[in-house]
């Protein structure tokens, strides 16, 4: 067997005060998959960014193959045959395949001999279970292809070891089955051991055979897939039940109101002039989450800059309450225009101001924060954050400190207290909860429930589908631009969806 | 760390912080310019007291000094203001000559007035010319992508072209022989001194006033919130509906206009006709207060002074100890350098900040800390 077994023992990390890894004693067997679960800051990163020699661990050993072995660079992590897939590619679009395997290596030649190069590729890829042609441009590659490329160059690069992050986040479900397939059977014939950063239990029960699960960078438990359930993990992940199964009561959506949002025969193009949005028309009602699904990509990004006033729409047009709308801050504050963009701390927030000010965005220049209409009244903009702090609990609770130095589930809590305090009639939300731990998750989902509730209408735009068939009451599919697909949450069926995000009902005809 | 720091302390420091990189910059260009010094043999220390001595020595350089500083303040507002919007403007200079050209024809195109109201009129074109020529570049950068730090530059140099046409061709005064100006101000229209006993034109309140009114606006004013908000991120700008290329036109104009204030000062206090000697670097000038105040009105108030003296002293320098005119130059240079590549410590003083205010905290108020 030429995968590698990988143990570690006690293995520690400190960042100052914080303690981000204590006492983890980790074992994958060889030609396994093993699942590595946990909320965010539970540190899974930390500790294969340790595995890996990005971040070397500073107590605690590691044995590769039942010998105790140094990890202190990642050449060192290379040399043991320990790669990394990340989340994010980590190809070069411009080059094509080959030139990608090729540059990858640690010592590449000075110069390089692409003849030969070729031929030792070509049959290299005979030997593996997928193959891509190595002369095609990586910009042309499907995400599904690009994924397996970071495989492929893993294994051209003899790991016997491979870490992934979070591999599927990127792919539509068929793409992320069809990986992770190929992974557990590189596992089991025991050419590698993989293991796997993941928050998705059905990814973990489908394809893993061990699982291992950590909170607040301690182990909580390892065993073998078979021996558990997902319920037992879930409770481990959370160190309780978990809250999502407090249901917020939703009324059903009253269908013959006017629709407060209506977007007709959008086009929008992206940053590189390109048409990325091409004539969309939707509509949400009061009262209403109308989910927009879709593969990273697809214009989902252009479609909400359009709604947020970040970017220009070439043609079509909004109306918000039967009236145009321009996203000019008069008619945000008339027609109660909330949003919550993704990344909130580069979309929503100013990261070298306070939190205070931060708080004061919406409201800075309305007659409760300031004097005589111009004169900024920093007192009362304290007392608000004051309050809006506490509401939605925000830690640190202090209003002064800069808000880039909070953590992300933090920063999205007060850009929450901003837009959800006050009356809401129409709320545009994209991927609320992008790399945020279940307890923010389940607040924000519960937030957005009850604003819905009140009588809001929600726009959520999620690359998450759990996310969507837990929270829309309808459901959108927008693939390259277009709207492909529509239905009622309640009547959706998961791999009808992939299907369409994945664009092949659009092939076909 | 375990060293015991009374609150108070802590406090003072975080408050203090900010100055830092400024500070730092400030003792390294000293310790660079002493090795030049030295390197050239120049007696190092005399040449600090001769600085001194010809900055703030006696009344007549402080007089020297603040004359200098008056129009420093103006035009490191046109680079200051809009740096609150995120733009980097480096054209005060064209705005600062052409504001004095429209100060010195006004009179000219104008019947006889009080001099009050004439000063109003000429004050009103200085400005008006002075935002115009900045508000291009703001324009051109929103508009039509246009990089607002090249952009400025270039049009300070086409500025300068223009002046020199006009003074020298169609606005040129015939009596003026060989130094070509714009016809005279009337006697009753130029700017007097603050009085008898202390020789510095009213450009020097003038230049106090509108730091601090430039203060008011953008810590405490509505405007100037909106402004912070556009240059600290333009997305979320987008996000909450402000009016990003209009505030960042407005911030561009206004910083114009002071420039071009400082212009009619010196065209109506200083020169007395609009000629080449308006031409004299304060608009590059303005540049180093503004980033050695980093931006803040009120300390550029104290960094113009400051820079003030520094030119103030060139002509002792040149007639004691024999160094060029350029030394001043080469001083200010240093400092610049200094001061950008001290900016690189910013992250870690917000870092130091949040530290020494935690301190500074008594328990009673102390923060929920966790994870």
């Amino acid at each position: 067997m030429r995968a590698l077994s990988l143990e570690t023992l006690s293995a520690g990390k400190s960042y100052g005060h914080f303690r981000a890894l204590d006492g983890v004693s980790l074992k994958v067997r060889a030609g396994t998959v093993h699942a590595l679960l946990g909320e965010n800051g539970a540190g899974k990163s930390t500790l294969v960014k340790g595995l890996v020699g990005y971040d070397p661990l500073d107590s605690g050993s590691i044995l590769v193959s039942d010998r105790e072995r140094q990890i202190r660079a990642p050449r060192e992590a290379h040399a043991l045959g320990i790669g990394m897939v990340y989340q994010h590619f980590t190809v070069a679009p411009g080059l094509s395949v080959a030139e990608n395997l090729v540059l990858s290596r640690d010592d590449p030649p000075l110069r390089i001999r692409w003849k030969a190069e070729r031929e030792r590729l070509r049959a290299f890829m005979d030997e593996m279970p997928f193959q891509l042609d190595p002369d095609r441009p990586v910009s042309g590659l499907a995400a599904g292809e690009k994924q397996k490329l970071e495989i492929l160059k893993q294994l051209y690069l003899q790991r016997r070891f491979i870490i992934l992050d979070e591999p599927t986040s990127v792919l539509t479900p068929q793409e992320a089955d069809e990986v992770l397939g190929l992974m557990r059977g590189l596992a089991h014939a025991g050419e590698v051991s993989v293991l796997m950063i993941t928050h998705k239990f059905r990814e973990v029960t489908a394809f893993a055979d061990d699982v291992t699960v950590l909170r607040k960078g301690a182990m909580v438990g390892s065993c073998a897939v078979a021996d558990t359930t997902v319920e037992a993990l879930s409770g481990w992940m959370m160190g309780r039940a978990p809250t999502h199964n407090t249901v917020v009561e939703r009324p059903p959506v009253n269908e013959k109101v006017e629709p407060c949002l209506r977007v007709t025969d959008m086009v929008a193009h992206n940053d590189k002039g390109v048409e990325a949005v091409h004539r969309v028309s939707l509509s949400v009602r009061p009262g209403e989450i109308v989910g927009i699904a879709g593969i990273s990509g697809n214009g989902q990004k252009e479609l909400t800059e359009v709604l947020l006033g970040q970017r220009q729409a070439e043609s079509g047009s909004v109306f918000i309450n039967g009236r145009p709308y321009h996203g000019r801050r008069e008619e945000m504050l008339r027609e109660k225009v909330h949003s919550l963009p993704e990344e909130p701390l580069r979309n929503a927030c100013i990261g070298t101001m306070s939190v205070a000010e931060n708080l004061a965005l919406r409201q800075f220049d309305q007659p409760a924060l300031c004097r005589w209409g111009w004169w900024i009244n920093r007192a009362a903009i304290d007392k608000q954050a004051g309050e809006r702090i506490e509401r939605f609990q925000v830690s640190p609770a202090d209003p002064a400190r800069p808000i880039q130095t909070l953590s992300g589930g933090n920063v999205q809590r007060v850009v929450l207290a901003r837009e959800l305090t006050e009356e809401v009639a129409v709320l545009i939300v994209s991927n609320p909860v992008f790399g945020l731990d279940f307890a923010s998750v389940a607040m924000i989902h519960q937030r957005l429930l009850e604003a819905r509730n009140r009588g809001a209408g929600v726009l959520l735009l999620s690359e998450d589908l759990d996310e969507l068939l837990e929270l829309a009451d309808r459901i959108l599919v927008i693939h390259d631009g277009h709207i492909s697909y529509q239905t009622r949450a309640a009547e959706a069926n998961r791999v009808e969806l992939g299907r369409h995000m994945a664009g092949v009902e659009a092939e076909a005809c | 760390m375990s060293i015991r720091i009374p609150p108070v302390a802590a406090r003072g420091l975080a408050l203090g912080l900010p100055a830092l990189p400024t500070v730092l910059a400030v003792a390294t260009t000293v310790l660079l310019f002493s090795v030049f010094l030295w390197a050239r043999e120049i007696p190092v220390l005399e040449a600090g007291a001769l600085i001194y001595q010809g900055a703030f020595g006696s009344t007549f350089s402080w007089e020297n000094t603040l004359l200098r500083a008056a129009p420093l303040m103006l035009t490191a507002l046109c680079v200051a203001l809009p740096a609150r919007a995120g733009l980097i403007i480096i054209g005060g200079e064209g705005a600062l000559v052409l504001g004095g050209l429209a100060a010195a024809v006004t009179p000219l195109w104008l019947p006889a007035l009080p001099a009050s109201l004439m000063w109003v009129a000429m004050a009103a074109a200085a400005m008006a010319m002075g935002g115009f020529w900045i508000g291009l570049s703001g324009w051109m950068r929103q508009r039509r992508g246009v990089n607002e730090t090249i952009g400025s530059l270039l049009l300070s140099y086409i500025a300068l072209a223009v002046f020199r046409h006009l003074v020298e061709g169609p606005l040129r005064d015939p009596a003026s022989l060989n130094k070509p100006s714009t016809a005279p101000l009337p006697d009753a229209y130029s700017v007097g001194v603050i009085s008898d006993t202390f020789y510095v034109h009213w450009g020097l309140v003038a230049g106090v006033v509108v730091c601090a009114l430039a203060h008011v606006l953008v810590r405490h004013s509505v405007s100037g919130f909106a402004f912070s908000i556009v240059g600290g991120n333009v997305r979320a700008a987008r996000m909450i509906g402000l009016p990003v290329n209009r505030l960042v036109l407005v911030t561009c104009v206004l910083g114009g206009a002071a420039a071009g204030l400082a212009g009619m000062f010196e065209v109506a206090a200083v020169q007395g006709s609009a000629n080449a000697a308006l031409i004299a670097g304060y608009g590059t000038s303005g540049i180093l207060v503004a980033f050695a105040a980093r931006h803040n009105p009120l300390a550029i108030i104290v960094c113009a002074i400051l820079l003030g003296g520094v030119e103030a002293s060139g002509s002792l320098l040149q007639r004691r100890l024999g160094l060029p005119d350029a030394t001043t130059l080469i001083l200010e240079g240093v400092l610049f350098v200094n001061l950008l590549a001290w900016e690189a410590l910013n992250g870690r003083v917000l870092h130091w900040r949040i530290h020494w205010r935690e301190r500074g905290r008594t328990p009673a108020e102390g923060v929920v800390q966790h994870g």
